[in-house]
């Protein structure tokens, strides 16, 4: 259910309450290498507590942010969902991004972790099959 | 494509839209600019010890950058001699020899042909040299920069840098020991042709408009913009900043006049990160009154140091420029941290590479996508292809604005385009001439 409202809420472009579904505390985090590497040693694709989160978004509401002027429409589809314990979930997604006369996919799998009331989002990990190779207009909330 | 051509499309003020458009001009640019000069390929980090080695391109062309079984730094095409294919899938790895996956033939990492499946069924003598890769004649490294070119008769590569090696050793001098080591990278693509992101590195008429939303979202947190580069603002080409432009193409945009000479003064043009907080005062308690100078080094660094045709330095970001097609390029952001061999810092280093880690994330992720877009939108506008010219004539004519220096070079103030207007001069003679380009099969030739 949590999962499926977050995508809803990124597809709706309400970034303010998708941002709502994560803890005080927070990581939304997309590693740059397939094996997730080390942030503390190396750049990521984007590696966002909750005050980078919230840069992100206000960017977005800028109305100068060329890269998502216009916004671009997304579907995104999360499956094959698996839960382990009480607070870690896996789950594939495909996002279909139309922007500028192309539809262009984002393909991979996330790993959440999830306040113990399950009610929250305390990390989000997102692992694109094609995170190491050259990403074209990476602006969207994956 | 007669030689004159070029002539025709490249005068004092303007370019014409078909040197972005027409991929006849790309195919010829690579080989007369990615092989002519010398070409930026790999940092010596990458590829740290003998037998390591990292995939690059020149041009087009798929290399294999190494560091040979005896240490020696080589450039080898990723093609088997036999029919053609890519000898090496891997993106990066550790290697004393190649096999091509196809019919097993294999090449020590020198290049030679080390052998075939049943040579007995050849009656070819697999001695001659046509059977080993080919490879870069010339192969030159700069303070860890590591360069190649086609052509022999190419200048020494110190020479081809000229006076941009000095602002290339600024950069590096900063650090502890005068080195960086490059970590991974924020990776972007654009459809549009290379040189729009050429004409970018050391635009500062742009600042404001094209990176307006990341100016508003650093400054967010505060009541005054001091963040960033807020000093855009203003008057921007009555700042201390400026412009120099040298020969071959090379560039160097100097922001650092703009910030107060004292230690922890870059530091505090950055806006927040995360982690920001507990990594500085770990530093400032590890390092007391010498935390400010640490920070500084997780802070941006405010240069653009261009090197014709594709590597930009900026900030702690080494920035390499990728044609894939004339309406494709890759910009690649590699990352760098400190490294402290010396300890000069005081035990920190793992904590000033952390910071400096979120530092250098920020305007690949909020800054450069705009501009990616704003070239991909140039690339769809020249498709009109009655409206012919590209204007570059900011500040020509205007008496004074350019200053010839004493060292040759030219200098401007920040907004100036000066600099894109002496680069297309160099792009136009390089397309005009017809240089010597050749590879090497003798591993010993290099």
């Amino acid at each position: 259910m949590l999962l499926e409202r977050e995508a809803r809420l990124l597809d709706q472009g309400r970034f303010e309450e998708w941002l709502g579904l994560f803890s005080a505390e927070c990581l939304y985090w997309v590693p740059a290498t397939p094996a997730g590497g080390d942030p503390r040693r190396e750049v990521a694709v984007a590696f966002d507590d909750r005050r980078r989160l919230e840069d992100r978004i206000y960017r977005l509401r800028t109305g100068s942010a060329w890269s998502q002027t216009p916004a671009s429409r997304t579907v995104r589809m999360v499956t094959n969902v698996e839960v382990f314990g009480n607070r870690m979930v896996r789950a594939n997604f495909l996002i279909s991004e139309f922007r500028a006369g192309e539809t262009r996919p984002w393909s991979g799998w996330y790993g959440y972790r999830l306040k113990t009331d399950a009610l929250q989002i305390e990390v989000k990990q997102v692992n694109l099959i094609d995170c190491d190779q050259n990403l074209r207009n990476p602006s969207i909330v994956l | 494509m007669n030689i004159s051509t070029f002539s025709e499309l490249v005068f004092e003020d303007r370019v014409h839209r078909s040197i972005y458009t027409d991929p006849a001009i790309f195919e010829i640019e690579m080989t007369r600019v990615f092989g002519a000069v010398w070409v930026y390929l790999a940092h010596e980090s990458q590829i740290p010890g003998n037998d390591d080695f990292v995939a690059a391109r020149l041009g087009l062309r798929p290399l294999i950058v190494l560091r040979d079984m005896h240490g020696r730094i080589r450039a080898l095409y990723n093609r088997c001699a036999h029919r053609g294919a890519r000898i090496c899938r891997e993106a990066r790895g550790s290697a004393r020899s190649f096999q091509c996956p196809y019919h097993g033939w294999t090449y020590l990492n020198t290049g030679k042909l080390r052998g075939v499946p049943w040579p007995e069924g050849y009656a070819c003598d697999f001695k001659d040299a046509k059977f080993n890769l080919a490879q870069l004649p010339r192969v030159e490294s700069y303070r860890g920069f590591v360069f190649g070119t086609l052509n022999p008769d190419a200048p020494a590569l110190k020479d081809y840098l000229g006076l941009v090696a000095k602002p290339i050793d600024e950069w590096l001098d900063r650090h502890p020991g005068g080195k960086v080591a490059v970590r991974e990278a924020n990776r972007l693509k654009f459809k549009g042709n290379w040189k729009l992101a050429y004409d970018n590195a050391a635009d500062g008429y742009h600042v404001l408009f094209s990176h307006r939303s990341l100016l508003e979202m650093e400054n967010r947190l505060q009541d005054e913009a001091t963040k960033g580069m807020s000093f855009y603002m203003g008057k921007p080409d009555e700042a201390p900043m400026y412009v120099k432009v040298f020969s071959n193409g090379h560039h160097f945009k100097d922001k650092r006049p703009n910030v107060e000479k004292r230690p922890g003064a870059l530091w505090e043009l950055e806006a927040a990160h995360p982690g920001m907080e507990h990594y500085e005062q770990l530093i400032r308690s590890k390092l007391k009154e010498k935390a400010p100078r640490a920070l500084d080094l997780a802070a941006s660094e405010p240069v653009n140091i261009n090197v014709f045709p594709n590597l930009s330095i900026l900030g702690n970001h080494i920035q390499v420029i990728e044609p894939l097609a004339v309406d494709e390029t890759d910009t690649t952001w590699y990352a760098t941290a400190v490294v402290d061999e010396a300890d000069e810092l005081g035990g920190a280093a793992d904590e000033v590479n952390a910071l400096r880690m979120r530092t250098q994330e920020a305007f690949p992720s909020f800054g450069e996508v705009d501009d990616a877009v704003n070239f991909e939108e140039i690339q769809r506008g020249l498709a009109a292809c009655e409206d012919e010219w590209v204007y570059m004539h900011r500040g020509l004519g205007i008496p004074g604005r350019v200053l010839e220096q004493p060292d040759g070079s030219l200098k401007a103030p920040a907004t100036d385009e000066v600099f894109m207007r002496e680069h297309m001069k160099e792009w136009k003679r390089l397309m005009s001439s017809q240089p010597r380009v050749s590879v090497t099969r003798d591993p010993q030739a290099t």
